[in-house]
Formats: structure tokens, C-alpha cells, sequence
């Protein structure tokens, strides 16, 4: 049995508003049975200076990806990662993290490749949390362990290969979440890592240049259905009704634009390709486009 | 090859690679608690540090070598990037007293024979390897200075 929703006035103008928690929201549920919170931070050590009491810690590089083959985990592994943490199938997880929830958000991607279903995220993550004087502590969390089965993982709903995306060029809109420079082939890296380039720069035919922040506020929270419909549709000229496919350098960015478009702005068909530029810069004989403008798809 | 390793590295090498990994873990979250405040002399004077690029949170570095060629090397990282004041801890500890020759024949994988690859993961070891390059670059410049 699933924990109450969160009403609150903001998140019932989105698509999905059981998504989404406030930090009110989580002060006042901590410790509730049915409901795990978890932190999924970029520094692995975070968590470890001091986290929501009670919370449990999931690190996207060594406890979600495939330590040898460039994949996620698999399900018996993720069955006994889960279980470890004290989450059963039918626990509530709100998940929050750092850096306006970027990791936050890839935790919950791969959470719904494994098909969990009741899957939150802590609008404004770690940082509002904090700013707002919460409790934090160093406290391990004593996490009894749970029961969670060995489910298959459904790589064809939320997650696109390369392939899907060649297939997908001239026929539906692509977002590329990166930064400026990486889109139009000034820099092969994200700013600020420059060891996980690509061979070639620049940005997939037609993908429309929308930086995964411009999702986020200030504070770290998510901007208004209002502010976010003026970014995508206006902005990136998405169409409701859309199959979308968003990328970044490792699918990580773009896990968080994934959210913001099936979760808050109710897109029924939208992709992360977590192949990203660091398959598609190095592939051979992909097309690509340099510089600001989309480009066009070369025929076939 | 490891022979060439000052002892405070060695030390420091030895000391993660007896642990488990969760410990290995807690071992460097006590490092980023050790990194040292900037000297006085150094607090106000920004444009004398260089930004490592390699990682995402602005983290600063400064190598000085004094009249007797000991390098010392300082760093500021912010607290919400406890991995990469941890990895600059290290080298702050591993490398002080060394002579800027000594600095310069520190192994450039040092990062990757201290255990973390698994607890940490190799991409973020990575922040760690440019800490060092960069603390190396700036003490051969200063030497071809001198």
C-alpha cells in the first residue's frame, strides 16, 4: 500500500503530480512505514557528511550501473540492491540528491526500467532541504532488509538504443539536454569533464538545444508546468502528442529532462538514450550536425 | 616503480588498501574533514590559484616551492564536494615535505593503486589524477623559474 500523495497547489497544475514531494511534505511522512527515502548524490561522499534522517544512499556508479559491461545492473542484482536498502515492491521511495536532483532523477529513470511503481522525487533535492535548516544527520541508517523479487527489466519503454534513435531521426523530436558548447561541436566534453569525451563534437541531426537546467528554479526545484511548457513547447517547439528521445553525454542529464517531460508535462513517449554523445560521437558514420542550428536529417 | 612512492603516499596506499570498502569510504570522508584551511597569507589572494577544470565543483590549486625546494601544496574544494576535498587531502598530506624533484616523480597512477576504483569508481578517480597532474605542471613551471 502506497503513502498519501503530496497535494500541494504547485505540483496538481503537472501532468503526474504524485511525482513529486515538497520538503514539507517528506518532515511531516519521515519515518512512515510504506515509504524509504533515498539519496543519490554526483559525489559519492555526500551522503556520508549528512543525509535526511532515516534515509538510505544509492550510488548511481557503483550500485546501479554493470561494473564491466556498459549496462545497467542486473535484475537479481537490483532485486538485492533494493532489498539491502529495506524496499520492497511495494514501497513508496522518494529519492533526492544533489546538484538540482540530477542524480536523483537517474536513480528514479532506472527504478522505472525495472518497472517500480511508486517512484518520487523530492522537489529541490538536497540543497533545499538544507537551505531550509532540516534535520540532517551522520547516523547510519539502520535499514532492515526487505523482500524484492527478481523482475525483468523493460529496456523498451523509457530507454532508447542507437539504433531507435537512427530509426527515430525525420520522424520525431530529439532533445539534446547538453551544454551549448557540446552541441554545437566547440567542445566534445561536458565543462568540467573533459576525460569522458566523444571523437567527434557536435550534436545528433534535428535535436532541438535545450540544457537540462533550464528545467530547474533557483532553489533546485522543478519551474512551474507554466515555465516549463514556455521552455519545451514554445522554446524547443514540442507538440503534444510527441514520441520524444533525449540525450546527453552518459544518459545522465537527460534522465532529468526524461522526468520533466513524461512526469510534469504528461509526454506519453519519451526516451533516454543513455548511449548518449559518448556512443554517437565514437560511432562510425553517424550523422552528425555542427554548430547552433538543429540541421538537417540527410536522407536515406 | 612503487619503490620510487614517498613514504607518506605509501603509507596512505597502505592504509586504504587494509580496509573494506565501505571503510575504505569512511577512511577518505576523514581526509576531506582534514583538508586545511588556506594559510593566512594565501586567504586573500585568489589570482594566485589555478581552477582545476577537471572537476565540476570550483576547486582551486597552488603549489609553492620554497628557498630549501620543498613543495607545498594548497587546495580549496567546498563541502558539498567531500570526494574531491578527500582526494586533495591526500595529496596535501602524501606530498608535504617532499622536494619539487620528489613531487615530480610521484607516479602519475598513483590515484588508481589506492583501492577506490570500486568504492569510488575509476570516472571519479579521474578528478584525483588531474589534481595531481596539475599540482606536478605548477611545480616544474616554478622550478623552471627558479
Amino acid at each position: 500500500m502506497s503513502v498519501a500523495t503530496d497535494p500541494s497547489e504547485k505540483f496538481a497544475a503537472y501532468a503526474h503530480p504524485e511525482r513529486l514531494v515538497s520538503t514539507e511534505w517528506l518532515a511531516a511522512h519521515l519515518g512512515e512505514p510504506g515509504l524509504v527515502v533515498v539519496e543519490s548524490d554526483e559525489d559519492v561522499l555526500l551522503y556520508e557528511t549528512g543525509h535526511i534522517p532515516g534515509s538510505v544512499k544509492i550510488d548511481w556508479h557503483t550500485d546501479l550501473n554493470d561494473p564491466v559491461v556498459r549496462d545497467y545492473i542486473s535484475p537479481e542484482r537490483f532485486a538485492e540492491v533494493l532489498g539491502s536498502k529495506g524496499i520492497g515492491r511495494d514501497t513508496t521511495v522518494v529519492i533526492y540528491g544533489d546538484k538540482n536532483n540530477w542524480w536523483a532523477a537517474y536513480a528514479l529513470w532506472v527504478f522505472t526500467l525495472f518497472g517500480h511503481a511508486d517512484v518520487r522525487l523530492l522537489d529541490g533535492g538536497r540543497d533545499k532541504w538544507i537551505a531550509e535548516g532540516r534535520e540532517v544527520t551522520t547516523d547510519a541508517a539502520a535499514a532492515a532488509s526487505a523482500d524484492y523479487p527478481v523482475v525483468a527489466r523493460d529496456d523498451s519503454a523509457v530507454r532508447a538504443f542507437k539504433d531507435d534513435v537512427l530509426a527515430h531521426l525525420g520522424n520525431g523530436p530529439l532533445i539534446d539536454v547538453r551544454s551549448p558548447e557540446e552541441y554545437t561541436g566547440e567542445r566534445t566534453e561536458i565543462p568540467g569533464y573533459p576525460t569522458e569525451g566523444a571523437l567527434r563534437a557536435g550534436h545528433i541531426p534535428s535535436a532541438a538545444s535545450v540544457p537540462w537546467a533550464k528545467a530547474a528554479a533557483p532553489d533546485a526545484t522543478f519551474k512551474t508546468r507554466d515555465e516549463l511548457e514556455a521552455v519545451y513547447l514554445d522554446g524547443a517547439g514540442l507538440q503534444a502528442g510527441d514520441d520524444v528521445i533525449a540525450y546527453c553525454r552518459i544518459g545522465e542529464r537527460s534522465s532529468h529532462t526524461w522526468f520533466v517531460l513524461t512526469h510534469l508535462l504528461g509526454f506519453e513517449n519519451v526516451k533516454n538514450y543513455d548511449g548518449s554523445w559518448t556512443e554517437w560521437g565514437s560511432a562510425v558514420r553517424v550523422p552528425i550536425v555542427q554548430g547552433a542550428e538543429p540541421g538537417v536529417v540527410p536522407a536515406r | 616503480m612503487t619503490d620510487a612512492l614517498p613514504d607518506a603516499l605509501a603509507e596512505i596506499r597502505d592504509e586504504f588498501l587494509a580496509l573494506g570498502q565501505q571503510e575504505r569510504l569512511q577512511l577518505l570522508l576523514e581526509f576531506s574533514n582534514e583538508l586545511p584551511e588556506l594559510p593566512e597569507r594565501y586567504r586573500d589572494h585568489p589570482d594566485l590559484f589555478e581552477r582545476v577544470a577537471e572537476c565540476q565543483s570550483p576547486v582551486f590549486l597552488f603549489v609553492e616551492v620554497d628557498d630549501a625546494d620543498v613543495a607545498h601544496l594548497f587546495v580549496t574544494a567546498p563541502k558539498e564536494s567531500p570526494t574531491t576535498r578527500g582526494f586533495a587531502s591526500i595529496l596535501v598530506q602524501g606530498l608535504a615535505g617532499l622536494t619539487s624533484a620528489e613531487v615530480l616523480a610521484v607516479p602519475d597512477d598513483y590515484p588508481q593503486t589506492i583501492g577506490l576504483s570500486q568504492a569510488v569508481s575509476p570516472l571519479r578517480l579521474r578528478g584525483m589524477a588531474a589534481l595531481l597532474g596539475r599540482a606536478k605542471h605548477q611545480v616544474a613551471a616554478k622550478r623552471a623559474q627558479a
